[in-house]
């Protein structure tokens, strides 16, 4: 890994990680004074720099790269954000179930502060959306820029700090949760340091990304990229303007945000929707409209339509995150705007849903055949799904009965599980034996092993939360003729018990899907016989050639 | 690559675009596209044109329905409690065994009183009201404060070692960690009170114990659990003859008992609850333990 860099890389990397060991070392003993839990964070800060200079040490003195390296495109970020995604996956993933059994059983949390389910569950939340997900985007991020620019990135170092920095961010979150370090915003729980780490990171992501796009040497920008920009550019946006805060002290992790009552109420799920819009869909739609066509071999269906089908989500996106707060202190108008736009959005999503599946016209036997290109299909139809059962919970009456129950968590688990994570299968599927130059996959049997156990898990999971869902939204409003409620809360948590196992069993299939992933993907890795040479289109441009415009 | 080149199985043009491989077609946007785009936008219009929508400086649109979330919440709830009131009404005016005769406002009292219950109570009492250890089963007729129903409306007002002024207050000291018994004399009193619902568990016991625990008693719990064991309702001192304990009757936890003492405390439910149900929830407690006596 470290060969790869120059050596100016190398220094430059020491220097980083050097001050990043000091700033860990400031945060622990400043912290430590008080006792704040944050000086654990300026521990772990510190190791973290340690283990990462060990490793750039260790390579230091290998040959620097020839100027050869110019020649092809630089892919072993790729390669770590691979297997790092992969890694969160099961961590995020056994959390998840770990969580829903404690749902089931709240025994389970053995009487520990840090096994709680207030604390597990946002280790879930962020270990597969930010860890799993968020490693998966930079990762074919990176693959798919170069490719469609035919452009090699424009240096080693940056991708490396944005591949390790985010996972150092996601380190601080995770192990944050366990000590109770929390802002308490749902899906923005890092506390401010973190935060700022994230910016920094954040922002050398776009800047890599946009020095990569303007190296390119195609005259067009392809569609995944807008969807890979937008996804990193309003990140950025979301992420600075919810997380605004002020900390209580510059030694300790707490910190208060800046805004209070319903406007506090309102930015963090104008974040947290467009979470779901920028991270969750205009990140993975970006992998969808390269992985897909790609391969299907088939050219992208419409190409106006995913012109409309862009501008429509980024625009009616923006708008929708009031639907959180229907019949809140949120005033009214907001609801409806929230409401209407949300409503409006199911089109542009659709759009984009109907013309991946439309790209496959003429590639349907391949679909029947290879599990890859099949994990991408049925993201596509789980994404068409979701949406339109996201805008019809967004209509107020819909979301009077389904709010605050279990049909809002399957709904997220529709998306979560049946669009993003197979949609990332399938997009790491067809990526590894690209990337570590293998024929295929290591065994596709059990590639077609873990399409049947995401999708068994999915919907037994989805269904477990619809039914369980429906019942409690019908009980709270179950009236008996004294004119008062029928059910008391514990009637719908008793009534909830058996879809409570039933979604941990759809959790536990999942989980095994994502580690028949694992051991495939680490087989195909250490395989030998490679094939003999790269393919020769899999190369950057060089410079003095340009295309024909 | 060609502008005009054609896809042989679509029969569609290519855009002439070309990224690694990846191809586009220049199909048009179906029309139904457009017709749902339309009528998506239409139902939008719609909804801001009825409802309350788009922000104007310091107030907004108010839509044609003239609609207010506020004003349609104080409605409802306001409706609610009138039809309500036909059998609440009663319950407030009609005095506990009146409404206890009347089965059909009795009724009114288990529907009502299940879910008022469930969502105050039966996180200590257990939904099926049977208590749990250091949780009074409510439904054994075995009272601690009394069972009469003013009695229990009171203990739910105002609640036992609360923080309400009225509050109930009662405490078992601790005997041992406070030093006002050996370790010797509380043992020879847990064997008495033991032999008090038990005879057979102390049979291996000396008399010579029970005869020091019998006086240990006397001379320091019969003040509150009276001379025979019998419990106080004035002091909310439970009856130790019966075989009916609240932390348990076996002899280690009754020497844990007397050595640490107890301090239960229930809450005060007068703030949070309206004389009615206080009053629906009393009548729904006894009547969980059958029909009056």
């Amino acid at each position: 890994m470290v060969s790869g860099l120059t050596i100016g890389e190398r220094q430059g990397a020491i220097v980083i990680l050097v001050l990043l060991a000091v700033i860990g070392t400031i945060m622990a003993a400043a912290a430590g004074r008080t006792g704040d839990p944050m000086s654990v964070h300026g521990f772990i800060v510190l190791l973290f720099s340690l283990a990462v200079l060990a490793v750039v040490f260790w390579g230091y003195y290998t040959p620097a790269p020839d100027e050869g390296r110019l020649k092809s495109y630089y892919d072993d970020p790729s390669k770590a954000g691979i297997i790092i995604a992969m890694i969160w996956a099961v961590i995020g993933m056994f959390v998840g179930d770990w969580v829903a059994w404690l749902l089931a059983y709240p025994d389970l949390t053995f009487d520990a502060a840090w096994s709680s389910f207030g604390r597990l569950r946002p280790v879930h939340t962020t270990g597969v959306i930010f860890g799993f997900g968020g490693n998966a985007l930079i990762a074919t991020s990176f693959h798919v820029m170069q490719r469609t620019s035919r452009a090699r990135m424009p240096d080693q170092l940056s991708p490396w700090f944005v591949l390790v920095g985010y996972n150092l961010f996601c380190i601080l979150a995770v192990s944050g949760y366990l000590l109770g370090i929390t802002q308490s915003r749902e899906y923005a729980e890092p506390e401010w340091y973190a935060d700022i780490w994230l910016v920094i990171v954040w922002v050398t992501y776009l800047v890599l990304y946009l020095r990569t796009l303007a190296r390119r040497k195609e005259p067009h920008i392809y569609v995944a990229n807008w969807y890979y920009l937008a996804f990193i550019l309003v990140v950025a946006m979301l992420h600075i303007v919810n997380n605004l805060a002020v900390p209580v002290s510059y030694a300790g992790a707490k910190s208060y945000s800046l805004f209070s009552g319903v406007q506090d109420a309102m930015t963090e799920w104008w974040y947290g929707h467009n979470a779901v819009a920028f991270f969750l869909t205009a990140g993975f739609l970006a992998m969808l409209y390269y992985y897909l066509p790609k391969r299907a071999e088939r050219p992208i269906y419409s190409y106006r339509m995913s012109i409309v089908g862009f501008w429509g989500i980024t625009f009616f996106y923006m708008w929708a995150g009031s639907h959180h707060l229907h019949y809140t202190a949120l005033p009214q108008w907001v609801q409806t705007l929230g409401m209407s736009f949300s409503a409006m959005l199911l089109i542009p999503s659709w759009i984009a849903a109907a013309n991946a599946l439309l790209t496959l016209n003429g590639a349907w036997h391949k679909v029947r055949d290879d599990a890859t290109l099949r994990f991408m299909m049925m993201a596509a139809v789980f994404y068409g799904l979701t949406t339109f059962e996201g805008s019809f919970m967004a209509i107020r009456p819909v979301n009077s009965l389904s709010h605050y129950t279990d049909w809002t968590i399957g709904h997220v688990h529709a998306g979560a599980l049946g669009w993003v994570a197979l949609i990332t299968f399938g997009s790491i599927y067809a990526l590894v034996p690209w990337l570590w130059k293998r024929e295929r996959m290591y065994s596709l049997k059990l590639v077609e092993a873990h399409f049947w156990l995401a999708l068994a898990g999915t919907l037994v999971y989805v269904f477990a939360m619809w039914n369980s869902g429906v019942i409690q939204g019908l009980m709270w409003r179950t009236y008996n003729e004294s004119g008062t409620l029928a059910y008391s809360f514990v009637d719908s948590m008793i009534a909830m018990h058996p879809y409570y196992i039933t979604r941990a069993i759809g959790g536990l299939l999942f989980l095994a899907g994502a580690l028949i992933g694992c051991y495939n993907i680490w087989m195909t890795i250490r395989r030998p016989a490679p094939v003999a040479e790269s393919a020769r289109w899999d190369a950057p441009l060089p410079a003095a050639l340009q295309p024909a415009e | 690559m060609s502008v005009n080149e054609r896809d042989p199985h679509t029969g569609h043009m290519l855009t002439g675009h070309e990224w690694n491989g990846i191809k586009e077609l220049n199909t048009p946007v179906p029309k139904p596209v457009w017709i749902f785009l339309i009528a998506a936008f239409l139902f939008s219009v719609a909804c801001w044109i009825l409802l309350p929508a788009w922000p104007l400086g310091s107030t907004y649109t108010k839509g044609l329905l003239g609609t207010d979330q506020r004003d349609v919440v104080t409605e409802q709830v306001h409706n609610a409690a009138m039809a309500r009131s036909v059998w609440t009404g009663k319950i407030a005016a009609m005095d506990y065994a009146a409404i206890r005769r009347d089965q059909a406002l009795m009724t009114m009292v288990r529907q009502d009183g299940h879910r008022l219950f469930g969502d105050n109570c039966a996180a200590c009492h257990g939904i099926n009201a049977m208590g749990g250890k250091g949780y009074p089963n409510l439904i054994d007729r075995d009272w601690l404060w009394g069972g009469d129903a003013e009695t229990v409306a009171q203990t739910i007002r105002a609640g036992i070692n609360s923080s309400d002024e009225n509050t109930r207050v009662s405490q078992m000291p601790s005997f041992g960690r406070d030093g006002m018994l050996d370790g010797k004399a509380i043992f020879a009193v847990s064997q008495y009170v033991l032999s008090l619902s038990n005879p057979g568990a102390v049979k291996g016991t000396p008399a010579e114990t029970l005869r020091t625990g019998a006086k240990v008693f006397a001379d320091n719990c019969a003040a509150c659990h009276g001379p025979k064991g019998l419990g106080d309702h004035a002091m909310g001192a439970p009856n130790l003859t019966d075989n009916i304990w609240l932390y348990g009757g076996d002899a280690q936890t009754i020497y844990t008992t007397i050595y640490d003492g107890r301090h239960g405390e229930m809450p005060a439910w007068s703030p949070r609850l309206s004389a009615t149900d206080i009053k629906i929830l009393t009548l729904y407690v006894l009547d969980r333990g059958g029909p009056p006596q």
